[in-house]
This record gives C-alpha cells, sequence and structure tokens, in this order.
C-alpha cells in the first residue's frame, strides 16, 4: 500500500504526520521524503548513516567539430537550450528539460550525452528500523521532477524487493511537483489547518487531486486554531476526515524540538494508531478492488 | 525602485501573514503574490481585479486518434513516460508532457498536434493596499516560473507607471524554479524563518540559494519562543553567514486571529505584536535604502 501525505499549504504539518505513521505503522514501511526542494522527514525520522548517491540529467554537450550549424536542434528546442546566434550553435545545459530530441535528429551526430547533476538521492535506515529514501535537490537547480523521478525508480525497486508499504511526505502545492509525488499513490491523505488559507490551499489540492481517481482523507491538523468552515467543506465534498490534531502550544514545542507527534503522549499515539486502522480500512478496500 | 522578496524554503513561516501586514504598513507599494501554485495573499488584500488574462506556458502534445496508426514511435520517444497506448491507438497523458515536441517532430505520420497550453489566469487589481498583481496556476499545471517572470514585469510596469518605488512580493516556498525566478533583480530577499528543525535546515538552503544568486537577504525569526534554543542556532547561523537578523516576533494567536477576519495583524487596535512588526518593518525599509553593499556586512542579533 502506498499513501500521499500532502497539502497545497505549506507548514500544515505533512512532515510531522508522515513521521508519526511511519513509527506507529503496523507492517514494514519505506518512508519517503518526496519534497526535494526542501527535505525535512530526516530531521525527525534520524538516521545514523546515510548513503548518498548524485543523481543527473542528460543534457547534450556539442562536438563543434562535427557541427554544420543546420540549427535543427535549436529549432526543436522548446526550452531555449540551444540557440543559433552568428553563426554559432549555443549550448545552455542549466535550461534543459533532458528531453533528448536534439541528440535524436542532429544529422551529424554533434550533440553528445553529457550530464547535469540534480542533486542526490539519500537512503538510511533508523534506529527502529524504518528504511527512509530522500532526494535533496542541488541548489540552484530549478527542475525538482527529473531528481524526484529518480527518487521514484529507487523507491519502487527497494519496496518490491523487500515488500514494504511506502508512505510519502509529497511537497506543498499543487502543481507539477505534487502531482509527480501523489501519482504512485494508493490513497492520498490531505493535511490541512483550519484557517482561511489553510481552506483555501486544500481546496486547491482536492481540484488538483480529484481527477486522479484516488482516494482522499483529510487530517487536521492545528484544530480549534481558527475557525470550522474546512470540517464544513469536507462535509460537502465527502472527504472523509481521519484525524485531528489539537492547536496546543506543548505540540508545537515538541515539534521545534525535533520530537516525534506520536511519541508525545499515549493520546497522540492513540490519534495516529486510530489514523494507521482507517488508512487499512481505505487503502484495503482499494486493494481488494 | 526597490524589490523586496519575502520567501523561507519552509512552508508556513508565516510569509503571507507578514506580507499582508507589510502591505498595510507599506505606503507607496505595488502588491505581489508570486506564490501562483497556492496564492493566499489575495485572502487578506481582497483584490478588486481591474484586467485579467490568459497564462499560456508553452505546448502540449496531443494525438489525432484517426491519424495514429500504432505505430509506438511517440511512446518510445518520450522521455517523460507520458504516451501510453490505449486500443488500437497513443494517447499523450497531458499531466506528464512536458512539450519538449519530440513526439510531434518523429511521428512518422505527422499525427501529433501541438497546440498551446492554457497553465492559468494573471490579474491586475486594486486593494486597500494599493495595487496588486497576482495569477492562479490551473490545478496539476507546471509551475514554471514563467508565470512569475510575467507578474513581476507587471508589477514593475505598474510601479513605474503610478510612479510607486516598492514591489512587495509574496514567494512560494521550496528553493526550485517558480522561487528562483520570484528572485531575480531582488533589492532584497527576506527570508522568515521558525525556530524549528526543519525552520533552519531549510533556511540554510534558501540562504545558500540566496549567496549562489548573490543577492542580499535578512532574516526574520518568527515564532521565534518556540524554541530558546533553535533561536540561538539561527542566530549563529546568520553570524557564521553575515546575514542580519532584521528582527523576531513571538509565537502570537493574534496573528491567525487577524488571517480569520480577513485582517492584517496590524489593521485595528494596536497590540505589542503590532508595535514589534512595524518596528521590523522601519527596519527593512531601512535596509532597503541602505546601499546594497552595506547588507551583508554586520549581523545584529
Amino acid at each position: 500500500m502506498i499513501i500521499a501525505i500532502a497539502s497545497g499549504k505549506g507548514g500544515t504539518g505533512k512532515t510531522t504526520v508522515s513521521a508519526s505513521l511511519a513509527s506507529v505503522w503496523k507492517r514494514p514501511v519505506l518512508a519517503v521524503d518526496m519534497d526535494v526542494e526542501e527535505p525535512n522527514l530526516h530531521l525527525f525520522l534520524k538516521q545514523a548513516s546515510v548513503s548518498r548517491d548524485a543523481a543527473y540529467l542528460d543534457v547534450p554537450v556539442l562536438d563543434q567539430a562535427l557541427c554544420k550549424l543546420c540549427g535543427a536542434c535549436a529549432e526543436l528546442c522548446q526550452f531555449k537550450a540551444i540557440s543559433l546566434m552568428g553563426g554559432h550553435l549555443l549550448v545552455f545545459p542549466d535550461m534543459c528539460h533532458g528531453c533528448g530530441g536534439c541528440m535524436r535528429i542532429c544529422p551529424e551526430g554533434a550533440l553528445q550525452k553529457g550530464q547535469r547533476e540534480l542533486g542526490v538521492v539519500e537512503m538510511g535506515i533508523t534506529a527502529d528500523g524504518i528504511p527512509c529514501l530522500a532526494g535533496r535537490l542541488r541548489i540552484g537547480e530549478a527542475l525538482s521532477p527529473p531528481l524526484m523521478g529518480k527518487v521514484r525508480q529507487r523507491m519502487h525497486a527497494h519496496a518490491s524487493k523487500y515488500s514494504l508499504d511506502i508512505l510519502i511526505d509529497a511537497p506543498p502545492g499543487v502543481s507539477c511537483p505534487a502531482m509527480t509525488a501523489v501519482q504512485d499513490a494508493d490513497m492520498v491523505l490531505l493535511v490541512t489547518e483550519p484557517t482561511p488559507f489553510g481552506l483555501h490551499d486544500l481546496r486547491l489540492a482536492w481540484l488538483a487531486f480529484r481527477p486522479l481517481g484516488k482516494p482522499m482523507g483529510v487530517v487536521i491538523n492545528r484544530a480549534g486554531l481558527g475557525d470550522d468552515r474546512v470540517q464544513t467543506f469536507c462535509q460537502e465534498k465527502g472527504l472523509p476526515l481521519l484525524a485531528e490534531i489539537p492547536y496546543r502550544r506543548d505540540i508545537a514545542e515538541h515539534y521545534a524540538h525535533g520530537g516525534i507527534l506520536a511519541h508525545l503522549d499515549a493520546g497522540m499515539k492513540a490519534t495516529f494508531e486510530h489514523l494507521v486502522e482507517q488508512l487499512d480500512r481505505i487503502g484495503g478496500a482499494v486493494n481488494h478492488a | 525602485m526597490h524589490e523586496l522578496v519575502v520567501i523561507s524554503g519552509k512552508g508556513g513561516t508565516g510569509k503571507t501573514s507578514l506580507t499582508a501586514t507589510f502591505a498595510h504598513l507599506a505606503e507607496n507599494a505595488v502588491l505581489c503574490d508570486l506564490d501562483v501554485d497556492a496564492p493566499d495573499l489575495h485572502l487578506i488584500a481582497e483584490p478588486a481585479v481591474q484586467r485579467s488574462g490568459p497564462f499560456i506556458s508553452g505546448r502540449v502534445a496531443v494525438i489525432d486518434s484517426a491519424a495514429c496508426t500504432g505505430c509506438g514511435t511517440c511512446g518510445e520517444v518520450c522521455a517523460y513516460d507520458a504516451i501510453h497506448s490505449e486500443a488500437r491507438h497513443f494517447v499523450v497523458e497531458t499531466t506528464h508532457c512536458e512539450g519538449c515536441k519530440v513526439c510531434v517532430v518523429l511521428c512518422p505520420e505527422k499525427a501529433i498536434e501541438f497546440p498551446d497550453r492554457l497553465c492559468g489566469t494573471w490579474y491586475e487589481s486594486n486593494t486597500r493596499f494599493g495595487p496588486m498583481v497576482h495569477a492562479q496556476l490551473d490545478p496539476g499545471q507546471e509551475n514554471s516560473g514563467k508565470l512569475v517572470t510575467l507578474l513581476k514585469a507587471k508589477a514593475r510596469e505598474r510601479a513605474a507607471q503610478l510612479g510607486l518605488e516598492l514591489i512587495l512580493s509574496d514567494g512560494a516556498p521550496g528553493i526550485g524554479c517558480p522561487v528562483i525566478s520570484s528572485l531575480s533583480q531582488a533589492s532584497l530577499v527576506l527570508l522568515v524563518t521558525e525556530p524549528t528543525p526543519s525552520g533552519l535546515h531549510d533556511l540554510e538552503r534558501v540562504a545558500e540559494l540566496c549567496r549562489h544568486f548573490r543577492l542580499p537577504s535578512t532574516v526574520l525569526i518568527n515564532k521565534a519562543d518556540l524554541s530558546p534554543g533553535y533561536q540561538a542556532a539561527i542566530h549563529a547561523f546568520c553570524q557564521t553567514r553575515e546575514i542580519p537578523v532584521v528582527g523576531r516576533l513571538p509565537h502570537d494567536p493574534a496573528v491567525t486571529g487577524a488571517m480569520v477576519r480577513g485582517k492584517a495583524v496590524t489593521e485595528g487596535p494596536d497590540t505589542p505584536f503590532g508595535a514589534q512588526v512595524r518596528q521590523i518593518w522601519w527596519d527593512l525599509r531601512s535596509q532597503l535604502e541602505a546601499p546594497s553593499s552595506s547588507l551583508s556586512k554586520e549581523s545584529r542579533s
């Protein structure tokens, strides 16, 4: 079973929920941090040693000696990564989206495969034996989906080899990176807060993910903080409210010290164990459908 | 003209609530919401839209099923796994299509069309704080940074027309394409953080991003009383990196209270929290007006 923990708005508690779910999960589970721009899951699921593998995107490198300046590559490139100017062909590998088209169509074979570093894929294991996988985007790299693709490959290989369930901590937002993170999930758990910003972005997330046809559920974090419009929205849209985490100063402080929320007290542990049961129920229904 | 861009790396540190408050305190500013993916500033600013238009970014491959012979070339050449067979022909999954045109060019039947892709809508508006430019990306669309660039251009145009001296921009979380685009030509980048493991970790990455693009930055520690330990760690980090700390704000439910009422936290009766934000705003103004060379010299803590 694969669960993606997502939200429109950032800072609603995706990582808090992901770390706690991993810590009370009943079957062997792989925790995956898909927020490659700002990976935070390792700050809570602490790993003594982490293996790091650099990930690369295939980008063109020009062999000037072979290029006859026909300009076919520059005409094809939709990302302004190649341009023909004043009798020179210029390649801008930072702009490349890695489609490989230029290398395919060059009649002279003047464009060869080079590499741009996207970032690193990190793999480790917690003291409790939870395997963790994450991507870490190189600072200055603009594109996160290609690195997320490398993380997804590793994720599927590792989970199928060891028969693991998967928990995916998704990036915020509802555009390309968030869609990439949830695409493999059997169900999407949306974490929100009962504020106007939380509600607005929950609605965006619901609009974005609904066409995927995956079951969705909601966790309200900081319950009691704002108003009750989020609850009303969930009721209207038939979104099951699976857990509420109260707005309490001790919870915020526990988080501020890097603690896993499910470890705070018996009540929090019960909250997450109950959430796991709910996810199992919904996910089980999906897997047997 | 000065451009102040507010970012944080981590979401939920208070970027938008603070930007709305600065918008209330600022005179002569154009407000700009660059978090086009999940914009929230309009919930406080309540813009009255004056002009709007479609945002078209790139194109998308569409296979003409009548012309498709099912040879599968398109699927083989697609680097994004966006093309799958369906019955006797192939279809493009629009959400995965990067718009690279490779399948369009290599299809032996010329059966693939390549129309413009509508990605969202931009708006030019008026608010009680002054003019505002903002946008909404359609859910699930590529957040390419081009929309961010478009909004920044519109904000500059608007500021020039109206003779306004400041563009106040609320950025997106993260460090990727939309954030990089939001930083271009920034006079000063305000990094809003919180004293938590994630807050510090993500601050380190956005601070490095600003250094990478050689942009002056300054740090605001929000919810500062949550952890004295992490607050000290943030100060230490800023000192090492010679990034000034413009101020600290306590964790105050009044911020959320104001958001629920659709107000900036300084609108309404004076509060101690409001006074602290005002002080920070004055300090930010003086940093903006200072020659940029002095920005990176001293860390105040």
